[in-house]
């Protein structure tokens, strides 16, 4: 059974280690998550916002031209559909609603390829309060379109300079801010990161993409589990909403699809579950990359959203314990299949997604197997880095 | 006996601890420094493991220990400088560090080398206490070391009981909803912050730290507790570029006054 203890660990990754002056935020949120979660008019306000506000349900949709290619049947579940292009809406959402009933009047977040930091400042804008983003300072410059998305929407973008100045440091300087203001400020974490219950809570936010898919499924083919749910992991949220309702169903394959940059051991690389051993990074006891002195190793991908040093606890735990097989994608091969994607199915994939499509051609599976991808966001944000590798994938005869 | 214990049996008024990071302003300055603050009449030494992601500390902390991380300071130099100064001073030493540091080292490893160098106590400010409790407070205790947790304006009464009982060291009482790094003065609130854990008679003894940087707030925090913490001021002092021993005794003279 895979479930979080009342501590909020998930086998020996998860807790909550914080400095003390964290303890009175995060204890009122451990004590009534749940409580809130489950209360009649937060489910009707939340999925009421989901459905008319951000679009859902999303579609699952059968990739025939990709199924062909593949010899076997690959669906996608479409969160790149969603209102702001990519799943992080749904916890937002979520989140927003849980600040205001827990009184809070201010919101900050994190950000690294501004995805995250873009759906806070939308629900923000929503609901008229005020939104403060912290991003690296480096994000800031490599991910210019989306600092104005966030500007436009009337949040503030605060630049992290201090250590690597990436997501990492923005997840510091969230946390120093949240330091700071204890009493009025809500932190909405973007991932199924940090301390408890904040993997708990956003992983139960981003749970409808498997609520959805056991029904959508069912629709298509008169099964409600697939064969293999293939999901790309930074710190892992839009897999563990795709793995939710699964987790506990053993004959569902969940795979799990890492950054591996340059290649895992070329020193420039995100793949946590090979390169990483156990520790705390933002308060939560998992895998993650450091040095033999315990220093935080600053990552590498090409894509913004994967590189992060650690993984929530429960994909380090669902790894640890073989219940999830991970798989590392290099920058080369998520771009071919970003390409490949586009002129098979005529839709562009966020490069964190791309990574997810790669693992179709490296793990094994038959021909009657049904396989969901999680098509977690689109390829607007990306578009720069697409037209720059344009020439070095021979795009003409991609997918024909 | 653990120099801690000694310190606080000798003296209840006025301690002044002195925090700064290992390996800064130079790589070698520990032994320096600790040997400088002995001499100058210093109660009480906090040594700042630097770490990559130091979530508690601010802006002239987090700078101090990028600086000595570039230096190439490492866990087992910082163990082996502690070493050398250990027979040359008898003033208290405490560790201060982030908790996945010390997982990367080994537990129990940790605090073994920890008590063979001289070290007496620990701050671990991101080490939950139910954590420390089921896990580590045997190995603690087994190495001599004592331990300090933290308390803010927001924690509850009953919980500064709870954290009174584990704490073998001092407790150490965060003057502000904030991370470290000096501030201007004392707020009315913050003193009747002061006088609400005063007169909670805590067992163990009590230092304010965070907002500590010269006389005046020095003062004021010893009336209302042991003594205090001061780390942001003093590595802002350091960074003069001048010779450590003239910058410490002049640092220390400034915070004690001419008594």
């Amino acid at each position: 059974m895979i479930a979080i203890d009342e501590r909020g660990y998930y086998g020996t990754f998860g807790g909550a280690y914080i400095p003390e002056m964290l303890y009175p935020n995060i204890e009122a949120l451990q004590q009534q998550y749940v409580e809130i979660i489950q209360e009649e008019a937060f489910q009707k306000e939340f999925h009421a916002l989901l459905k008319d506000y951000v679009g859902r349900p999303s579609p699952l949709y059968l990739a025939e031209r990709l199924s062909e290619h593949y010899n076997t049947n690959i669906y996608l579940k479409r969160e790149d559909l969603n209102h702001t292009g990519a799943h992080k809406i749904n916890n937002t959402i979520g989140q927003i609603l849980m600040a205001k009933r827990l009184g809070k009047k201010r919101i900050i977040a994190e950000t690294g390829a501004g995805q995250h930091g873009v759906a806070t400042a939308t629900v923000c804008a929503l609901m008229g309060i005020e939104c403060i983003v912290y991003m690296g300072a480096i994000d800031i410059e490599r991910q210019a379109p989306n600092v104005s998305r966030m500007k436009m929407l009337g949040a503030e973008v605060r630049p992290a300079n201090s250590g690597s100045r990436t997501l990492k440091d923005a997840t510091n300087e969230a946390i120093r801010d949240w330091i700071n203001n204890p009493v009025d400020t809500h932190y909405i974490i973007g991932s199924v990161v940090g301390p408890h219950p904040y993997p708990d809570m956003v992983a139960r936010f981003q749970s409808v993409i498997s609520e959805e898919m056991q029904w959508q499924l069912e629709e298509h083919t008169g099964q409600r589990n697939p064969d293999v749910i293939i999901a790309c992991v930074g710190g892992g949220s839009n897999a563990a909403g795709a793995y939710y309702h699964y987790l506990n169903e053993r004959d569902v394959r969940l795979v799990a699809v890492e950054a591996a940059g340059h290649g895992i051991h070329s020193g420039e690389s995100a793949a946590t579950s090979v390169l990483g051993t156990q520790g705390i990074i933002h308060g939560s006891r998992t895998l993650l990359m450091q040095t033999d002195d315990g220093q935080i190793i600053e990552p590498y991908s090409i894509s913004a959203g994967l590189d992060y040093p650690g993984i929530g606890p429960l994909h380090a735990h669902l790894i640890h314990s073989g219940r999830a097989e991970a798989v590392s994608v290099t920058d080369k091969e998520a771009l071919a299949s970003a390409y490949f994607l586009a002129r098979k199915e005529g839709i562009i994939p966020a490069l964190e997604t791309a990574h997810a499509f790669s693992a179709l051609d490296k793990i094994e599976y038959s021909s009657s197997d049904l396989i969901v991808v999680c098509l977690s966001g689109r390829g607007d944000k990306d578009l720069q880095t697409y037209i720059k590798h344009f020439d070095q994938f021979n795009t003409q005869n991609i997918g024909q | 006996m653990n120099r801690l214990d000694q310190l606080f049996q000798q003296k209840q008024k006025d301690i002044l601890n002195i925090y700064f990071t290992a390996g800064f302003p130079k790589l070698n300055d520990t032994a320096p420094l600790i040997e400088a603050l002995a001499a100058n009449g210093v109660d009480l030494v906090e040594i700042g493991m630097p770490y990559s992601d130091p979530l508690a500390d601010g802006p002239t902390i987090q700078d101090s220990g990028q600086k000595a991380l570039s230096n190439g300071m490492k866990l087992s130099l910082l163990f082996e400088q502690i070493a050398a100064v250990r027979s040359k001073v008898d003033i208290p030493l405490v560790l201060m560090g982030y908790f996945n540091q010390v997982m990367q080292y080994g537990e129990e490893r940790f605090f073994t080398r920890c008590a063979e160098v001289g070290v007496d106590g620990l701050i671990l400010p991101d080490l939950p206490i139910y954590e420390y409790e089921t896990l580590y407070k045997e190995m603690l205790a087994k190495a001599g070391l004592r331990i300090s947790f933290l308390i803010t304006p927001q924690t509850s009464d009953e919980r500064i009981r709870k954290i009174d009982t584990l704490s073998t060291g001092f407790v150490y009482v965060v003057s502000d909803a904030s991370i470290t790094g000096a501030k201007k003065g004392i707020s009315e609130q913050q003193i009747e912050y002061f006088e609400r854990i005063n007169a909670m008679k805590l067992s163990s003894s009590q230092l304010i730290g965070f907002g500590i940087s010269n006389q005046e707030t020095f003062d004021t925090a010893c009336h209302y507790a042991n003594g205090a913490i001061i780390g942001s001021a003093f590595i802002r002092a350091l960074n003069n570029g001048k010779p450590l021993e003239p910058t410490v005794a002049s640092f220390v003279q400034s915070i004690r006054g001419g008594e």
